[in-house]
């Protein structure tokens, strides 16, 4: 208790030191550091982090970069939608990250515009950091775009994540975030889509980097919203991913489909909590859930549990899990073809992935991911 | 010199023993054909010599063109020639067919000291030999074997089979689940590849099969052991009289009558 006590006070010591921004930001800040000292960093006695111990992410002493970001500070009309969407009251890393809101990405895309090349988003994370990353993404009604976020970096550091996605009605939203972060690094990141009526949001979460990692990723949808999950964690090695989504049907006639799949090897452990809410007026909801592990090693762990709140009646949710391991039949089969049984083993695995890389419609994110995991199978049964 | 010599090949899965002592020589050329009832030890045999796992040989020896064939992993037998048309060819979504079999002929290749072929060539090749066994080129990117009917997986392992063109194929109940027509394209195919340097291990429980592929020569087995050997006509006389006909139980036609 006292520990975490004392990593409060040297984020408090750091929230003093930093000049004060414009009053809506200051008031922002104010407000999300309060909440922060209220809350403390989650335990594992936390529902929410229970699988995901932080102790070892706050016990670092990472330090806020001294430097002003290079990234803007939020014009005046980001006011209306900047931690208007992902809630710092519940999360006390939200909350950390707003109270040291600084520069921030912040793309609006007008109504009706249809933008053919992606928005890059790229951060680099740097040794020794605590990078409070933020982004913002104001899509208006029928507008079309792709936003693809990048996460990087070398040695230890903690990314901390916001990522904020505002759907406006019948706009269609594909959403990438591609965490390769340092393999020493600590990764923790909130994204959250508010979306419109008839809107289409996809995500792509793709984790592969990091020593901890937990991603949130929530969507709230509006009526005959369409929202479709997609992830993939690789883990090896002793890295820990956690991946928390929650699906909000708060109106009616919303579909959701979510599938993630999670290959670990070594001594890595992996969570899936898949939480969906059905909220009373949101009939005719259809949602569809799926979380699929291949574990390599004995020694992986994984925790995945679909977690559905519905108290609408005339709905269709369904889920499923399953963790495997390489199919022995599969194998032989390759084998008994001349295949090598590690290039077997590379083949199957791939394959076990490839579902979700088909999905991926930007060419050169896609070829990019072919060849980091072909490398990442490659690399581990050499 | 023989191809394959098989001398009192036992093999069990878990506890239970199913080779009980086999013995087999083939020579180069030859086409042999291994009959017998349900749960007699075909499939196992088949599986054994390909390198199956799951079982374990408890005892005598295999030797392939003068080597020790149990001594070698899966893929270096496969290397050195030998095929095994499964019985239930395995499904591999996310697998195409086309990298699948391009990967299997230029590793074998390249373990026989021959150049690997380039995109080009590998295709002219899987045309030609899809034209063969009457195969529509779009199974080429499907995953192997996922959603294929099953005469559609067996026309495929023959199709593999050609396009690797082995020394020793072993064919585990080629014919299951196969219509008449789809039979002789099998047969067919089967038939196109049979050569003086090539030999073939077929393995069935109907005689139907061997009207399409005639063996050289038929051996019955029976509770893991052969127990009887002729030519061609020991088939014909096995489709008259049955099994019952030998003094064998078919478990099948027992589990049929319960």
């Amino acid at each position: 208790m006292t520990a975490v006590a004392e990593q409060i006070g040297q984020w408090l010591e750091a929230f003093t030191k930093q000049p004060k921004a414009e009053p809506w930001i200051q008031e922002l800040r104010e407000a999300a550091f309060r909440r922060f000292t209220e809350l403390g960093f989650p335990t594992t006695h936390d529902e929410e982090w229970r699988f995901t111990n932080v102790a070892r992410v706050v016990g670092q002493g990472h330090a806020l970069p001294s430097l002003p970001d290079a990234l803007p500070i939020p014009p005046p009309e980001a006011q209306a939608y900047l931690a208007k969407h992902a809630d710092f009251q519940k999360n006390a890393f939200v909350a950390l990250n707003t109270a040291f809101l600084n520069g921030i990405h912040f793309t609006r895309v007008p109504s009706g515009k249809v933008v053919q090349q992606p928005i890059e988003v790229s951060y680099i994370g740097r040794q020794g950091m605590a990078l409070p990353h933020r982004t913002l993404i104001v899509v208006g009604a029928n507008a079309h775009c792709t936003i693809v976020e990048t996460y990087k970096g070398a040695g230890s550091y903690f990314t901390n994540a916001v990522t904020e996605i505002v759907v406006g009605d019948s706009a269609v939203v594909d959403h990438y975030k591609i965490q390769e972060e340092s393999r020493e690094a600590f990764h923790i990141a909130t994204m959250q889509a508010t979306l419109g009526r008839s809107a289409n949001f996809t995500s792509h979460s793709i984790s592969i980097g990091g020593a901890l990692v937990r991603n949130d990723a929530n969507v709230t949808l509006s009526e005959g919203t369409e929202a479709t999950l997609n992830g993939l964690y690789i883990v090896n090695g002793k890295q820990h991913v956690d991946n928390h989504t929650q699906i909000d049907h708060a109106k009616p006639h919303g579909t959701s489909h979510e599938v993630y799949k999670g290959i670990l090897d070594g001594k890595a452990s992996a969570v899936f909590n898949g939480r969906i809410i059905v909220r009373k007026d949101a009939q005719k909801t259809d949602s569809k859930q799926t979380n699929k592990n291949l574990v390599l090693s004995d020694d992986a762990v994984i925790d995945t549990k679909p977690e559905l709140q519905i108290l609408a009646d005339d709905v269709r949710c369904t889920h499923g899990a399953t963790i495997g391991q390489l199919d022995a039949e599969a194998l032989f089969y390759l084998q008994s073809r001349g295949i090598g049984k590690s290039q077997a083993r590379d083949v199957l695995t791939y394959a076990f992935a490839q579902d979700i890389i088909d999905r991926v419609k930007v060419p050169a994110l896609k070829d990019h991911l072919e060849k980091v995991l072909f490398e990442k199978f490659h690399e581990r049964t050499e | 010199m023989a191809l394959i010599e098989i001398k009192d090949l036992h093999a069990r899965v878990g506890e239970r023993e199913i080779l009980k002592g086999i013995d087999l020589t083939v020579n180069p050329g030859e086409v042999h054909a291994i009959m017998g009832p349900n749960g007699s030890g075909k499939s196992t045999l088949a599986q054994v010599l390909a390198g199956r796992e799951l079982y374990q040989v408890t005892g005598g020896g295999v030797i392939y063109m003068g080597k020790d064939l149990l001594a070698m992993a899966p893929e270096d037998r496969a290397r050195e020639g030998i095929f095994l048309a499964f019985q239930y060819p395995v499904e591999i979504p996310g697998v195409s067919n086309m990298y699948f079999l391009k990967a299997a002929l230029n590793t074998t290749r390249r373990h026989q000291g021959l150049p690997e072929l380039d995109a080009m060539d590998f295709l002219n090749l899987v045309r030609e030999k899809m034209k063969l066994m009457d195969m529509e080129q779009t199974l080429l990117n499907r995953s192997v074997n996922t959603g294929f009917s099953g005469g559609e997986k067996k026309r495929n392992e023959i199709f593999q089979m050609a396009v690797l063109e082995p020394r020793l194929a072993i064919l585990d109940e080629t014919d299951s689940g196969l219509d008449i027509d789809a039979l002789r394209i099998v047969a067919g195919g089967v038939n196109a590849l049979r050569g003086p340097e090539r030999s073939m291990i077929v393995v069935t429980h109907y005689q139907r099969l061997l009207n399409y592929i005639v063996p050289d020569f038929v051996h019955v087995l029976s509770e893991g052991r052969i127990v009887k050997s002729g030519g061609k006509e020991l088939a014909l006389q096995l489709e008259e009289s049955g099994y019952a006909g030998l003094g064998i139980e078919d478990e099948e036609e027992a589990v049929g009558k319960a």
